[in-house]
């Protein structure tokens, strides 16, 4: 294990995103900021409680999510493309590393920052509605298994785009889509029947579910589906970035 | 002396098709300072690709000091350092961030000392604390050669470090590459400047559409190719070449005040002696001789023109 390379590209990364301060950390605070006072505060008020928690509180979760997952992945496919396109990773495919090592320094830099980021938008939340978080632990725990698994998904977008308008297309056309229609502002129990069914097919809405018992302990869906379908989402991640370095795809030619 | 790298039939067809190295065959000797010579598009950058893990190989073998650049890549690429013929750079980055991740990234921990030794060594010390963004060209390719430096590599791969660069940092790159060479550092260098290779190599190698076709000690090939052209500036005219000289084919200009002979090989220095002589003891007057020894770059022109 090269553990000099691997700080390496993770010091390298976070201190890319200190770089960028004010966007990595201000931007997606001011817009939770926002929410909170449109959806908690305003509309939440006149919102009766869901399954015994407030309007304000319920989307707590959800709206963390909303930021976590489309930072993961856009931080970690920026990471990666951004040598690809300045020509920079000649140094990475020389370096006596392996595949996995390169995958730990980005993805475990673009997982740390979209973590400290949940936390702060956490914080925030707090600020304007009261709540409790029931399992404190395992809701840690799954925002970084989250994280990971969209800052490795990230990552193979970013070996993938061969611009930058692609690596801005699937957080912003997929991603938050999914997760703004993925349970986030409602519970799909609350949807009319077929909208439902529509529904169970996005798997984001497991995400949010799984998240939100950990914070509730509600759930219309179990938890332990949650957990499955967000660590196969790791595994094929995984699996897809092996076979990348195998085959040197977009790397090596 | 060991081989600190070895190149078997090594050969490389890109996706497309077309077939940019054709069985290539090097051997390099440690602390030797190789050039590598060809055309645009003759597969230098390709072949140094290969063997710093850029290109993948199609077929072939390549040894770094005794370690397989597949089977065994850590140990093989930490053993290189390389100066891509690109300027590739983050612009954000400080100089000494860039170095230390450099170095970092070849399995090394942060060495302050060997920082500051590289960077004074190429005048970049005072800029350590730069973006490499507000840096001019020349000094962000000093940068690349800091970066390849970081983790103390034995094979320097440089892909035409001077290209786009003022004699200044011609000059300190030369200077730093004798350095390298007392250190033991291999250095295999590809280069359009031809006096550059004439100056600095032991060895050459000639490479065109893919083949590597010579490979020589520097004097040898100088020696065996080049040529050396004497004119002879006469005190008076002549009305033709002295006689009992026929072996020299000599040339009398028209106006008959020059005389002058082409000649190849290794003698001509004796036979220019010989010449002088004759003309002495023939009681023909000069008033100036003057010798050209062809470069470098004349064998070049030669050798690859002859094989289009
Ligand atoms: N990715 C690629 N796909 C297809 N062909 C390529 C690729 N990279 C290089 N080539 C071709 O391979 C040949 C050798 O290229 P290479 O860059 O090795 O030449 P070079 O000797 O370094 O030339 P130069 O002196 O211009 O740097 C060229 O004809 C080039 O067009
Ligand atoms: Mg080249």
């Amino acid at each position: 294990m090269n553990v000099y390379a691997i700080r390496a590209i993770y010091i390298n990364e976070l201190s890319r995103t200190w770089r960028t301060l004010y966007q990595s950390i201000a931007s997606p605070v001011i817009s939770t900021a926002l929410y909170f006072v449109v959806f908690g505060s305003a509309i939440g008020s006149r919102m009766q409680a869901i399954d015994g928690v407030s309007y304000g509180a319920f989307i707590v979760p959800g709206l963390i999510l909303l930021t976590v997952l489309t930072e993961s992945v856009s931080n970690a496919s920026f990471g990666i493309y951004l040598p690809r396109f300045l020509g920079t990773i000649y140094e990475l495919l020389s370096a006596p590393i392996s595949a996995v090592e390169v995958v730990i320094g980005f993805v475990g830099a673009a997982a740390t920052k979209s973590v400290i980021l949940g936390l702060i938008i956490f914080t925030t939340a707090r600020l304007f509605v009261p709540f409790e978080v029931v399992h404190p632990v395992l809701a840690f725990l799954y925002l970084v298994l989250l994280s990971m698994t969209f800052a490795l998904f990230g990552f193979i977008l970013g070996l993938w785009a061969d611009g930058f308008e692609k690596l801005n297309l699937i957080p912003m056309m997929v991603i938050s889509p999914l997760t703004f229609l993925g349970g986030t502002f409602y519970s799909i129990d609350m949807l009319p029947g077929v909208w439902r069914q529509i529904a169970l097919f996005n798997p984001i809405v497991y995400l949010i579910e799984g998240f939100r018992w950990t914070f509730y302990d509600i759930a219309t869906l179990a938890p332990l589906i949650s957990l499955g379908l967000t660590v196969a989402m790791l595994a094929a991640c995984f699996a897809v970035v092996v076979w990348i370095f195998r085959t040197g795809y977009r790397l090596r030619n | 002396m060991t081989n600190i790298l070895a190149i078997e039939r090594l050969t490389k067809t890109y996706d497309n098709g077309f077939v940019a190295l054709k069985g290539v065959d090097l051997a390099i000797a440690q602390g030797e300072i190789f050039a590598l010579l060809g055309p645009n598009g003759a597969g230098k950058t390709t072949l140094i690709g290969i063997v710093c893990g850029l290109v993948r190989a199609t077929s072939g073998k390549v040894t770094v000091d005794g370690c397989d650049i597949a089977a065994d890549y850590r140990r093989a690429r930490q053993k290189i350092g390389l100066v891509p013929q690109e300027l590739a750079t983050n612009q954000f980055e400080t100089v000494l961030e860039a170095v230390r991740f450099s170095r970092g990234l070849f399995g090394k921990a942060p060495d302050p000392v060997h920082f500051e030794r590289v960077l004074r060594d190429l005048s970049l010390w005072d800029k350590k604390d730069q973006r490499i963004g507000a840096l001019s060209g020349g000094m962000k390719r000093r940068v690349l050669i800091a970066k390849a430096l970081a983790h103390e590599p034995q094979i320097l791969f440089l892909d035409e470090p001077t290209a786009g660069v003022d004699v200044e940092l011609r000059r300190d790159m030369w200077e730093m590459v004798r350095r390298l060479r007392e250190k033991g550092v291999t250095v295999i260098l590809t280069t359009h400047y031809l006096e550059e290779a004439e100056d600095m190599a032991d060895r050459v190698g000639v490479i065109n559409q893919g083949e590597l076709i010579l490979v020589e000690e520097k004097h040898a090939l100088m020696r065996r190719m080049g040529q050396i052209r004497v004119t002879i500036g006469l005190a008076q005219k002549l009305e033709a070449p002295p006689e009992g000289l026929s072996d020299l084919p000599l040339d009398l200009s028209a106006d008959g005040t020059t005389l002058s002979f082409t000649q190849k090989g290794e003698d001509c220095d004796d036979r220019l002696g010989a010449l002088l002589k004759t003309l002495v003891a023939r009681g023909i007057e000069f008033r100036s001789v003057n010798s050209e020894r062809s470069s470098l770059e004349d064998i070049f022109i030669d050798l690859v023109g002859r094989r289009r």
